[in-house]
């Protein structure tokens, strides 16, 4: 089978090659411009295994759900060392700053943070999922983690405490800086000659 | 002040002086090291090189290997089994080589290494973690263009996965038509092509943006390298998994601890995007992305996925946190460019460079690295007054799109004080601004160390009357 349609291959470039050596000097091959058909159809089940990433509007968010209160207890168990009990981050540990700094941005002294700088919910918990806690990442279920991005918005002012986040409630929440950003505009120094 | 403000100050005073210390730690080392170079009357003086973590011993026996160079045999057996540079043997050194039988052939297994008399190496900044961490390249050290594979710049988010090739895969998948598994043995059979490409890390600089802080350029310009990569265009993929109409957007996720991902617009992907295996000839470097990397020529490194094991083809951006929290550019008045890919024109002088020392007027050969994201370089300048006159410096062919390209400028230097500056212009025209001019476009985000991102300012190096270069911003 794989000789087969190598031989094939072999020869439809010979015949392309003279073709073009007929209209010009050009001596090289011309590529074969495929399909090669290569590799195998990965299962719904293999996709599903490494397809975590979840959008602003929402695809990709798994079934499951969380509130404040299971949150904040995955927050002092899992979070709570490297993030610190004010959200501040724990000097020592690289854990950033997750809450405050809202308003900072134009103030000369910005404070990014999830409060202050992330223009979409879904990044929380796509980022968390995919990477957090630091010391195991991959680790926490889904009702932990939408648990636990309930805490820290809850927290934060973004949401209301009393709220549970699931697969249709995360993409509406509204950050504080969801209007912040603009597409790139460079080059934007001009000294061109 | 308000207490805020203090808190604020003193936190970004102690995270730029501990980078500070950490340099200066690295570099009272080279210094003993050129004192004794100086005192054996070896060029060595000129271009500093030994680095940070090296034992007391191999500066000694490095010394004393110059002094058995001048004739002298002081080579004794516990010097030669001292601990040697990274990526070197301690292999014994003869008092004559003309004399005895060297080394037996594939005494190293059939993997050669570099001499144990050069220790250039890569030099970790500062993180808290070490998992989550950068290293910047020797560029002081540089020749020609290609980076050695050992010495490329790494940035990695959570450690250096170790992969088997042959449990590898990459899958294909989203808006296509059919999606895709790969193994690595099934993408090495497609029509593989080679590319010579520099990667760079768009927070390179990012201590230089407010004043002169870090005093090497190393430090200063040491997120860039270049390799040549080797793997099969994207476009190649692309085309067997059938894009659909609609598709504008391309997640590329890694399989390491971050799960690094990042958002690629389609137009990207068809235009030159790669899949690459090999750098340099070999397989790419763990540290490289072992066994397979996204390579986005002229788009800043963060993107370059490595070891790539998923592209999900999409209709709109996945806004992860490398694309939202990190890699944007907050601007004065509060709001940030996103999806800021492009490395724009930019060069730096090597040599001479920080720290170093020219030992007397006379002549020199200045030299450096010019590249662009956005194609090849058309022409590097280079001042040795500051920025008030420019001359032409010599390209060195080939010179390649999206490519580091040296060049070098004939300077006689009189033995007064000099500022040494390079700019160089890109084939759209492009003209690399000073630090000066970039400020006043985007503004000082006031972050730590002024903005973060996307520094490409002319770089100025003194040079004082008694020869020592070091960093200054003059515009
Ligand atoms: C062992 C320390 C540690 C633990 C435990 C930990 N983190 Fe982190 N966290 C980090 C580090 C380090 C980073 C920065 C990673 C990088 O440099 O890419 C980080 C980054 C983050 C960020 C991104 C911050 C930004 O501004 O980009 C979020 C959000 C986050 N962590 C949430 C969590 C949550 C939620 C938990 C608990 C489930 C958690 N972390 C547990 C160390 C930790």
């Amino acid at each position: 089978m794989y000789i087969n349609i190598k031989l094939k291959s072999v020869s439809t470039n010979w015949l392309c090659g003279a073709v073009a050596m007929a209209i010009s000097v050009t001596v090289v091959p011309m590529a074969i411009a495929g399909p090669y058909d290569f590799g195998s159809t990965p299962t719904a089940e293999e996709i599903a295994a490494i397809d975590i990433d979840v959008m602003p509007d929402g695809r990709g968010l798994p079934s499951g759900s969380g509130g404040h209160a299971a949150g904040k207890e995955v927050y002092a168990a899992k979070c709570m060392a490297c993030h610190g009990a004010d959200f501040a981050g724990v000097a020592g540990t690289g854990g950033a700053a997750l809450l405050g700094g809202r308003g900072s941005l134009d103030s000369g002294k910005p404070k990014k943070t999830v409060e202050s700088y992330w223009p979409y919910a879904s990044t929380v918990f796509d980022y968390v999922k995919r990477a957090m806690p630091f010391n195991a990442p991959g680790s926490l279920s889904d009702d932990e983690i939408y648990s636990v991005v309930a805490y820290l918005l809850g927290e934060a002012n973004i949401i209301d405490k009393t709220a549970t986040l699931d697969a249709k409630s995360l993409p509406e929440v509204e950050m504080p800086n969801q209007d912040g950003f603009i597409s790139d505009p460079r080059p934007d120094v001009f000294n061109y000659d | 002040m308000s207490s805020t403000d203090k808190e604020y100050e003193q936190k970004m005073q102690s995270t730029i002086q501990g980078m500070i210390d950490a340099e200066q730690k690295a570099l009272r080392k080279r210094r003993r090291q050129s004192e004794e170079a100086e005192a054996c009357e070896c060029k060595d003086g000129m271009f500093p090189s030994s680095r940070s973590d090296e034992t007391d011993l191999t500066t000694r026996r490095k010394f004393l290997a110059g002094a058995a160079a001048v004739g002298a045999s002081a080579m004794t057996s516990s010097a030669a089994r001292a601990a040697v540079p990274a990526g070197s043997i301690d292999y014994p050194v003869q008092d004559d080589p003309t004399k005895v039988q060297g080394r037996l052939t594939s005494d190293d297994d059939g993997y050669g290494s570099r001499s144990q008399f050069e220790d250039a190496i890569r030099t970790r900044f500062p993180t808290a973690t070490r998992e989550s961490s950068w290293t910047m390249t020797p560029l002081d050290d540089s020749s020609g263009i290609i980076t050695p594979s050992g010495l490329h710049f790494e940035r990695h988010h959570g450690g250096i996965p170790n992969i088997n090739p042959a449990t590898h895969s990459l899958i294909l998948h989203g808006m296509v038509n059919g999606a895709k598994k790969y193994s690595m043995e099934d993408l090495k059979r497609f029509p593989s092509v080679s590319r010579f490409h520099f990667i760079e890390c768009s927070g390179n600089g990012l201590t230089e943006w407010r004043q002169p802080t870090l005093k090497t350029v190393q430090g200063t310009h040491g997120l860039t390298s270049t390799s040549e990569w080797t793997g099969v265009p994207l476009s190649t993929l692309l085309r067997e998994v059938g894009v659909q109409d609609g598709a504008a957007w391309i997640l590329a996720e890694g399989a390491d601890a971050a799960v690094m991902t990042r958002s690629v617009p389609l137009d990207k992907a068809w235009d030159d995007a790669m899949v690459v295996y090999a750098q340099n000839g070999e397989a790419l470097r763990p540290e490289q992305g072992y066994p397979l990397r996204l390579l986005l020529p002229g788009f800043e490194g963060n993107t370059h996925i490595k070891w790539l094991r998923r592209l999900e083809i999409s209709d709109k951006p996945f806004m992860t946190r490398e694309e939202t929290s990190k890699y944007t550019d907050l601007l004065q008045g509060g709001k940030a460019r996103q999806f800021s890919f492009t490395m724009e024109a930019k060069s730096v002088i090597t040599f001479p460079s920080g720290e170093m020392k020219l030992p007397g007027s006379g002549f020199y050969e200045v030299s450096g690295l010019a590249w662009s994201g956005r194609g090849r370089v058309k022409r590097v300048e280079v001042s040795a007054d500051g920025g008030n006159t420019w001359q032409l410096a010599e390209l060195q062919n080939p010179v390649m799109p999206v490519c580091h390209t040296r060049f070098r400028f004939p300077w006689q230097w009189d033995g007064k004080p000099a500022v040494l500056q390079s700019r160089c212009q890109d084939e759209t025209g492009y003209v690399q601004p000073t630090i000066k001019e970039l400020v006043q476009a985007r503004g000082l985000d006031g972050g730590k160390y002024g903005s973060i991102y996307h520094l490409n300012g002319i770089q100025s190096w003194a040079v004082a009357a008694n020869g020592e270069v070091s960093n200054v911003h003059q515009y």
